[in-house]
């Protein structure tokens, strides 16, 4: 099985910073699952840029799969958007995830080869408790 | 009755931002005080961008300039008020589709751009964000002719003025939890704004009746 087939991730954050600091995490011991960074605006300020977010679900586009990570409300809201807005099939958001944990499990179960479903019913464990 | 045509829509968005640029200092110290300070920069940065955009842009329909309007917002400005408002004048702008925009059209619209906050933001009505101001103007419409521009603003005043004493269970507000009170949420006062910008331009016309 070819690299591109694997479930990619993208990390959607207010900060660059949290961006690059997730992808060195997981690069440390995953180095063949494609992890696509849209954090900061355009200009590189804190923020998020829808911009961002779509072009990295258009280096997804067509090849695989992927699970989008986010860290703050807005992060989320405009990853909705870019999804609604250029009608993107094959991403999937994981809400309510922690971003470092979520991209970091996920990483680990891409690089086994699991589906998109398979991975985001492990992430669910993630999830902090609401009660 | 035509409430809203194309050059009325796009003095619309000018007296927005008039009033985002002129208030750009008091949306950002509300918005210190309950969140990350960064509104009236992302408001007044969001309307330029929006006026340089449609300015010099030919329009078919209202809906053509709101569609331009919510790409724009989205686009350039940050924060959870991009997608918010971005959302807001998309579904204004999908509800004017094909539409002169009469009366019905134009409450309508409002409903939609109402309901469109709500969806986004997953927000309710008494949660200290923006939706409360949209859900009530929605409601007045709901109930009186778009013409007393005077009490539609009157009702955008108040519900300002209740979000003061609510907790914020949305947005970054909410981490502060009963710290958030005694704050008006900021994203109602720009709302405020938009609204007030509306009233100008319909108690004006546009100069071509």
């Amino acid at each position: 099985m070819g690299v591109s087939n694997k479930v990619a991730l993208i990390i959607v954050s207010h900060s660059i910073h949290i961006g690059e600091g997730v992808k060195e995490l997981i690069s440390q011991v995953i180095t063949d699952v494609p992890v696509m960074l849209a954090c900061g605006t355009s200009d590189n300020e804190i923020g998020t840029s829808i911009e961002k977010i779509q072009a990295a679900m258009k280096s997804v586009n067509g090849k695989s799969e992927a699970i989008l990570f986010y860290d703050l409300g807005s992060a989320k809201m405009n990853a909705e958007m870019a999804i609604e807005m250029y009608s993107i099939k094959n991403t999937e958001i994981a809400e309510g995830i922690p971003i470092v944990e979520g991209a970091y499990v996920a990483a680990v179960e891409s690089n086994m080869g699991k589906a998109k479903s398979d991975i985001l019913k492990s992430l669910q464990k993630l999830k902090a408790d609401e009660s | 009755m035509i409430i809203l045509t194309v050059e009325k829509t796009k003095k619309w968005m000018n007296e927005i931002q008039k009033r985002m640029e002129a208030n750009k200092e008091q949306l950002t110290v509300l918005d210190q005080a309950i969140g990350d300070g960064d509104h009236g920069i992302n408001m007044e940065r969001g309307f330029r961008e929006v006026l340089a955009k449609i300015s010099d842009t030919e329009y078919e329909s209202v809906a053509d300039v709101l569609k331009s309007v919510a790409m724009t917002l989205t686009a350039k400005v940050g924060g959870a008020s991009g997608p918010l408002y971005g959302t807001a004048f998309l579904k204004m702008s999908m509800a004017m589709q094909g539409k002169e925009v009469d009366e019905i059209v134009f409450k309508t619209a409002v409903r939609e751009a109402a309901e469109g906050i709500k969806m986004r933001g997953k927000a309710g009505m008494g949660e200290k964000t923006l939706y409360d101001v949209w859900n009530q103007v929605a409601n007045f419409l709901a109930e009186e002719p778009a013409e007393d521009w005077d009490a539609l603003l009157e009702v955008c005043q108040a519900t300002i003025e209740d979000t003061r004493e609510m907790t914020a269970t949305k947005g970054r507000a909410s981490y502060l939890k009963e710290r958030s009170k005694g704050h008006v949420d900021p994203g109602s006062m720009s709302s405020f704004y938009i609204f007030e910008a509306l009233m100008t331009v319909m108690e004006t016309g546009d100069g071509s009746e």
